[in-house]
């Protein structure tokens, strides 16, 4: 194989399938249940975070509505979330509800 | 989609609902300290991660037949190694191999055990579900005893598979490699540590994974840290690790739960429950109570 001494690796020149969300297919129409989180009883422990299978749960600021020192209240992405309920399993203060989608 | 998680491997894969193995990647490759090269054996992870045109990998992936994802890493380590020599390319990469149960017990054994041998500086990645579940749950050497599955089906004459599971560590172990370790996937933290580890260590590391499967296993979607954390408390997986050598238990009770606790949450050990497989399950007692004391004398001797 020739390869001209400029380009050394011009990785484009392979295979290279590129990664671009927005064009994704988006996973959520999977969902027959849809977790709601109760912001009031949510701690922030973030226990829900990593067993997301989809990583669809990100932590949102309350900004100055703090309630008992809570900071945080975990925010599900919709677009991704399969509706597995695992977040609402771990969930050690069930603050996770799956409802049946309508 | 939460960006911290989501940087070596993205959201919009296929895997079930309820799947393990997104938790396995995304907390091992997030304690890689540099970029990380990956081969992928063939298996629900290659198949549900890559579905053309679009991919979930963030990071550069080769995908390997079931047989070769060993001798694939093996080959762009040694690549990179002259490469990096020769200043062509960075100098930290790490490299990480993910494959099934059926990828690394049965059909990739060979050219894990040779890449393991040769010393490449790599790090292999096991998630073990028990079997084939990518083609519908045929039995793999990873498959427990009395399970059924769909190749050891129960019925009148039979009572699930029934041979006894490979023990892989110990395979593994015999090639002197320096860390070795098995984890689970409800305890993240202890799976931290060991990614860390394997990730330091030079030449090859092994991790063996714990990752249900809500398909074949038979449970519901949601309960896949529920049952891997029983997994660990009724002794059926063991959390240890052996480092150069010397085996060491990371988590043990003394009390630990019965093993029917574990069995009855998924539906491939329903047939255990029936009078007529008594005797299958006192055996499965007996196997698990037996491996775990085997464990145990290891980390005894010198």
């Amino acid at each position: 194989m020739t390869q001209s001494s400029e380009k050394k690796f011009d990785f484009e020149e392979a295979a290279v399938i590129k990664h671009d969300i927005k064009k994704a297919p988006k996973t959520g129409d999977w969902r027959y249940m849809t977790p709601q989180v109760d912001k009031e009883k949510c701690i922030g422990c973030t226990t829900c975070v990593p067993f997301c299978p989809d990583a669809a749960i990100e932590m949102e600021s309350r900004g100055t509505q703090n309630v008992e020192r809570k900071t945080r209240y975990a925010k599900i992405d919709y677009d991704f979330c399969k509706g597995c309920g695992v977040c609402a399993q771990v969930c050690p203060v069930k603050a996770i509800a799956m409802e049946k989608n309508k | 989609m939460n960006k911290e998680l989501t940087k070596n491997f993205a959201s919009g894969h296929s895997a079930c609902a309820g799947c393990a193995f997104p938790t396995i990647v995304r907390t091992i490759l997030g304690e890689s300290p540099d970029p990380v090269v990956i081969s992928n054996a063939t298996g629900c992870l290659e198949v549900t991660s890559t579905l053309y045109p679009y991919t979930a990998w963030k990071t550069p992936y080769i995908h390997s037949a079931f047989e070769n994802a060993s001798a694939t890493i093996s080959g762009v380590e040694r690549a990179h190694k002259i490469l990096s020599k020769k200043g062509k390319v960075p100098k930290k990469v790490k490299f990480v191999v993910f494959g099934g149960d059926g990828g690394t017990y049965d059909i990739g054994l060979q050219s894990l055990s040779g890449a393991l041998e040769r010393g490449h500086d790599f790090v292999y990645v096991v998630y073990d579900n028990g079997g084939y579940m990518n083609t519908g749950n045929q039995r793999s050497s990873a498959t427990p005893y009395g399970a059924a599955t769909e190749t050891t089906p129960t019925g009148k004459e039979s009572f699930g598979k029934v041979e006894m599971r490979k023990n892989l560590m110990e395979i593994v172990a015999a090639h002197h490699i320096k860390y070795a370790a098995q984890a689970n996937v409800a305890y993240l933290s202890d799976l931290k540590k060991k990614a860390k580890k394997a990730f330091e260590t030079e030449g090859p590391a092994f991790l063996s994974v714990f990752s249900p499967c809500t398909n074949n296993w038979k449970f519901p979607t949601s309960q896949y840290v529920a049952i891997s954390k029983l997994a660990t408390e009724t002794n059926f997986w063991p959390l240890f690790e052996i480092e150069d050598g010397k085996y060491k238990v990371n988590w043990a009770t003394e009390t630990p739960k019965d093993l029917e606790e574990f069995l009855k949450t998924q539906g491939r050990f329903k047939h255990l429950f029936s009078e007529k497989n008594a005797p299958v399950l006192a055996e499965m007692k007996k196997i698990v109570k037996d491996e775990w004391q085997r464990l145990v004398n290891k980390t005894e001797e010198v």
